[in-house]
């Protein structure tokens, strides 16, 4: 598979080491020479001394789904030669910091050494600079093994550094240093390499975290409370940073208000308490943050409360692999909290999507006074994807629901032929009408609770009326199943009855494993589930097919069985393909297991 | 059926406030609480503070916890919005609710379960940011609704009702409210009406986290003989008040008579002053470490040490140290807010 435009990168580093930057440099530079990219950055739960990799996969026909099977292994971690070493492909490359030359184990693969140190050492004399430009040097010698446009390169250095324009040159001078190296020492390019390339055109390359951020602050969203985890810090982060650029006043006072709070449970009230004032609230957090905000989602269930949450996914159970993937939240957030409760979600697929979608969750969180989640992940929120530039419609309103101001309290009577109670269904689809304190002097106050309620706020204890009110917020999600986003479909064999549904971060994987099984001969329609709860797309999908294979990142298959609980679908039709090692999975994986149930001889043969 | 309104009629001869309005129009539905208990008092201290300082009730927002201070937020202003929230969390339910509109008066009912135990943390960090608003305990020293344990407030040496003792002590939550830097911080008794209703006028007029720890008896549970929290005990202990608060709305003329040297005259924000009639003490409740120390003597002895505490005049509010818009940010239109699509090619082409 390897080849021109089409190979993977890897670079074995040590973190805190400064390699971060370089790396990110790098892969920068092949997106602006046209050339699709998919970075991933796997990491330690540390902050300096373990190691930690980076792994750019380059491929012209656009595939950004993690490969495994490593072309060229960038090796500057002793700590980590044995296991990088092994994941190198036969016939791949080895480059390797040989200022202490070492003997390598396989002779199938090329080894590179460039004494990388003893070159920095000569070159510079502070020893933090010495440090740092070691990878500016591997770079440097990329840039010759790979025949990357040292134009682009200096582009994206300048635009990493800037406000430092010297370090630019400095940077560039570390380059140059690894690139004669090379030069002179191996054959040059590779027969792995780049060339200019049309693929990344009109893309960008950002972050989920980045983007949803982004979202909120399009969204309109003015309170934001937090608190850090890992891998959803950089999303608070991210709207901080956009909303310091484009949501202060001209006296220098802010459109927003930002708190990081005590705990998770703090944060979700905070943002609870603004979504109850009107102001558009939003928290970020991971799974343990779920766990610890879960008392409080059930308390905006059933106040009617709209919030977002936006749950960037990572590797459970308990603290589990905090800097690891999963879709393992699923099922805690669809029924977050005691009691009968359900919660609507969001599945975006990119960084594009974490954008609309995380605007989205707003208009949907507010329409249906709710909470909305967002289920990002690690792999998503964290890695840059190269992804469709963002877009913003103009002409489209924000939807701010059903909000009574003081005139229409005035007349509600008048116009909808009853009385006003927060929680009465006026219009038969299960929302009822709100009131923002301090609207109407005399009008439209009433006492939010989580204890049971009638139609008119009042706490009861009467079954009746409690069974009723919990009926018709049951309705209100029947009116959700209505209005959220709705799956994409994708039909390769018309009529054909192997289905496969799939969602969020496996998209990629998904997409090309559907290539390479019609390259097997094997054709599957392909559904990816964009909401909960389930539009009737979903059901009908599945009625169409005899066996679908649902794609998910968790041991338990819990969308399969999030489908089977509240779509109906029989179970004996519905084959787990299911990958929670924390990595991004691989169209390989995606595909074996479609292969493994449709045919085994050839995966036994494979 | 716990929730009892209350008949609408009332006399045609009541006394009317600036805004026309009867103390009636400041009440709620009936209480449900037990006959006598302390927090039907401040309860009815809060109405007629309200009563008296002219304030628009639907302005005004209640918050709270769980438990049975916590329902109390029911028992007052009709016309206010309240938000009975989870155990604990008032706090940070009215952290949000702050940030989203600044113009509202927060007033905020808990008790000693939902404030020095469960919602300790919270406690804390409201505190720590200065959130502007009236926090108000409820504290009997005991869980009601659960019937009768020991809280956090509770007193070593105060025996539950069965006789049982008490192995810990207690929380101080004025004394913690000062050091974690609090700018208004007062005690009261529930049976002090004359003491409390000043004290709830000046800690609503307060900009920034105002403190008012109110002992309030639980005659179901702990207003035994023996309890420290009980009416008879705080009665003859309440000796020690530190001070008598005035409270002088902004542009008030005053018009009672202080003796010469026995007064303090402390202006706030919005023009009110407080007249501190001294009594027994000499500490100024300008300086916290003399405050810290009155709580403490008069507890060695005994004694409840009642009235304002502690006051810093001029403390910064979270909106301060936010740096948020003037206007409440839920009334800023979307024109503001969201930065449209032209903003939006140039993030796209720095991210090219």
């Amino acid at each position: 598979m390897s080849g021109i435009n089409d190979f993977v990168v890897k670079f074995a580093t040590v973190n805190g080491s400064g390699s971060a930057s370089a790396n990110g440099i790098f892969a920068k530079t092949l997106f602006r020479m046209g050339i699709p990219v998919s970075p991933k950055n796997i990491f330690p739960s540390n902050i300096q001394g373990l190691p930690t990799w980076y792994e750019v996969r380059v491929s012209e026909a656009g595939y950004t789904a993690r490969r495994e099977g490593i072309d060229l292994m960038v090796a500057m971690n002793p700590q980590s030669y044995p296991q990088d070493v092994a994941e190198i492909v036969p016939g791949g490359w080895l480059l390797y910091d040989s200022t202490l030359p070492r003997i390598w184990p396989r002779s199938d693969i090329t080894v590179l050494g460039i004494p990388i140190a003893e070159m920095c050492a000569k070159k510079w004399n502070d020893p933090r600079q010495r440090q740092l430009f070691k990878n500016m040097v591997y770079v440097g010698a990329l840039t010759a093994l790979l025949d990357i446009d040292l134009k682009v390169l200096e582009g994206a250095i300048g635009d990493q550094l800037k406000g430092k324009e010297k370090l630019v040159s400095a940077n560039m001078e570390a380059v140059a240093l690894g690139r004669d190296f090379a030069s002179k020492t191996f054959q040059c390019p590779l027969p792995i390499h780049v060339r200019h390339a049309t693929g990344a055109k009109g893309k960008i390359l950002v972050s989920g975290n980045d983007a949803a951020g982004l979202g909120a602050i399009y969204a309109g969203a003015t309170v934001c409370a937090w608190y850090p985890i890992t891998p959803s810090t950089s999303l608070a982060e991210a709207y901080e940073k956009y909303a310091k650029r484009l949501r202060v006043a001209k006296d220098g006072r802010r459109l927003y208000g930002i708190v990081q709070a005590e705990d998770e449970l703090a944060a979700i009230g905070i943002a609870i308490g603004g979504g109850w004032n009107g102001a558009r609230s939003f928290t970020a957090t991971s799974g343990p943050g779920i766990s610890l905000m879960s008392e409080f989602l059930g308390l905006a269930y059933f106040a009617e409360v709209p919030v977002v949450l936006f749950n960037i996914q990572r590797g459970g159970p308990s603290t589990g692999m905090p800097t690891r993937t999963q879709q393992s939240d699923i099922t805690i957030c669809a029924y977050a909290s005691h009691g009968d409760t359900k919660h609507v979600l969001l599945f975006p697929k990119d960084p594009t999507e974490c954008f609309s979608m995380g605007a989205e969750a707003f208009d949907l969180a507010e329409r249906l006074q709710t909470p909305v989640m967002v289920m990002s992940d690690l792999d998503i929120g964290m890695n840059d994807w190269m992804t469709d530039a963002f877009s913003w419609d103009d002409s489209k309103a924000h939807d701010r629901g059903k909000v009574l101001d003081a005139e229409t309290l005035e007349k509600f009577a008048e116009l909808k032929g009853k009385d006003w109670g927060r929680y009465q269904d006026i219009d038969g689809d299960g929302i009822p009408y709100r009131t923002l304190p301090g609207t109407h002097p005399t009008k439209g106050a009433f006492f939010t609770r989580g204890t049971s309620h009638d139609e008119n706020a009042r706490y009861t204890e009467d079954g009746v009326i409690h069974a009723r009110v919990i009926d018709r917020i049951r309705r209100k999600h029947e009116t959700a199943a209505t209005i959220v986003p709705k799956p994409e479909i994708g039909i390769r064999d018309k009529g054909g009855k192997t289905g496969l549904i799939y969602f969020g971060a496996t998209t990629p994987a998904v997409r090309e494993a559907l290539d390479l099984l019609e390259r097997d001969g094997i054709h599957v329609n392909a559904m990816r589930i964009k909401a909960f709860p389930f539009t009737r797309e979903v059901a009908s999908f599945c009625a169409m097919h005899d066996r679908v294979f649902v794609v998910e990142q968790n041991r338990d298959a819990q969308m399969r069985a999030l489908l089977m609980t509240e779509a109906n679908v029989p179970g004996t039709k519905l084959i787990p393909a299911l990958n929670y090692d924390g990595m991004p999975m691989t169209a390989a994986f995606v595909r074996g297991a479609v292969l493994k149930e449709l045919k085994p001889a050839q995966v036994a043969a494979e | 059926m716990s929730y009892i309104s209350k008949p609408v009629a009332h006399h045609p001869q009541l006394p009317r406030n600036k805004l026309g309005l009867t103390r009636r129009d400041y009440e709620g539905s009936m209480s449900t609480l037990c006959a006598g208990c302390g927090h039907d008092s401040i309860t009815a201290a809060i109405i007629e503070a309200s009563f008296e300082m002219d304030l628009p009730a639907h302005r005004i927002a209640k918050v709270s916890g769980i438990g049975c201070s916590s329902k109390a937020p029911t028992y007052f202003m009709n016309r206010s919005h309240g938000f009975n929230s989870v155990h604990g969390r008032m706090p940070s339910v009215t952290t949000g609710a702050a940030i989203a509109n600044r113009d509202l008066v927060y007033i905020g009912v808990s008790g000693d379960g939902d404030t020095a135990s469960i919602g300790l943390g919270q406690f804390c960090h409201a505190v720590r940011r200065r959130l502007n608003m009236t926090y108000i305990v409820m504290n009997n020293g005991c869980y009601g609704l659960t019937k009768g344990q020991f809280s956090a407030t509770n007193d070593k040496s105060s025996p539950s009702k069965k006789g049982e003792a008490n192995p810990f002590d207690a929380i101080d939550l004025c004394q913690l409210a000062i050091q974690l830097g609090a700018g208004f911080v007062a005690r009261s008794f529930s049976g002090d009406k004359n003491q409390l209703v000043p004290l709830i006028q000046a800690a609503i007029s307060y900009n920034g986290f105002a403190f008012l720890d109110v002992i309030s008896p639980c005659v179901t549970f702990n207003n035994h003989t023996t309890s420290t929290k009980s009416y008879e005990y705080v009665r003859a202990h309440n000796l020690a008040s530190e001070n008598h608060l005035d409270y002088v709305e902004p542009k008030e003329e005053i018009t009672i008579d202080y003796a010469e040297g026995t007064t303090a005259d402390i202006e706030l924000h919005d023009g009110s002053r407080l007249i501190l009639n001294k009594l027994d003490s000499q500490h100024d409740p300008r300086d916290a470490d003399a405050a810290l120390m009155a709580i403490r003597t008069n507890a060695a002895k005994g004694a409840v040490a009642t009235g304002l505490l502690y006051i810093d005049p001029t403390q910064q509010d979270m909106h301060d140290i936010l740096a948020t818009d003037a206007r409440p940010l839920n009334a800023l239109p979307m024109t503001e807010l969201c930065p449209g699509s032209k903003a939006l090619e140039a993030i796209n082409a720095r991210l090219q």
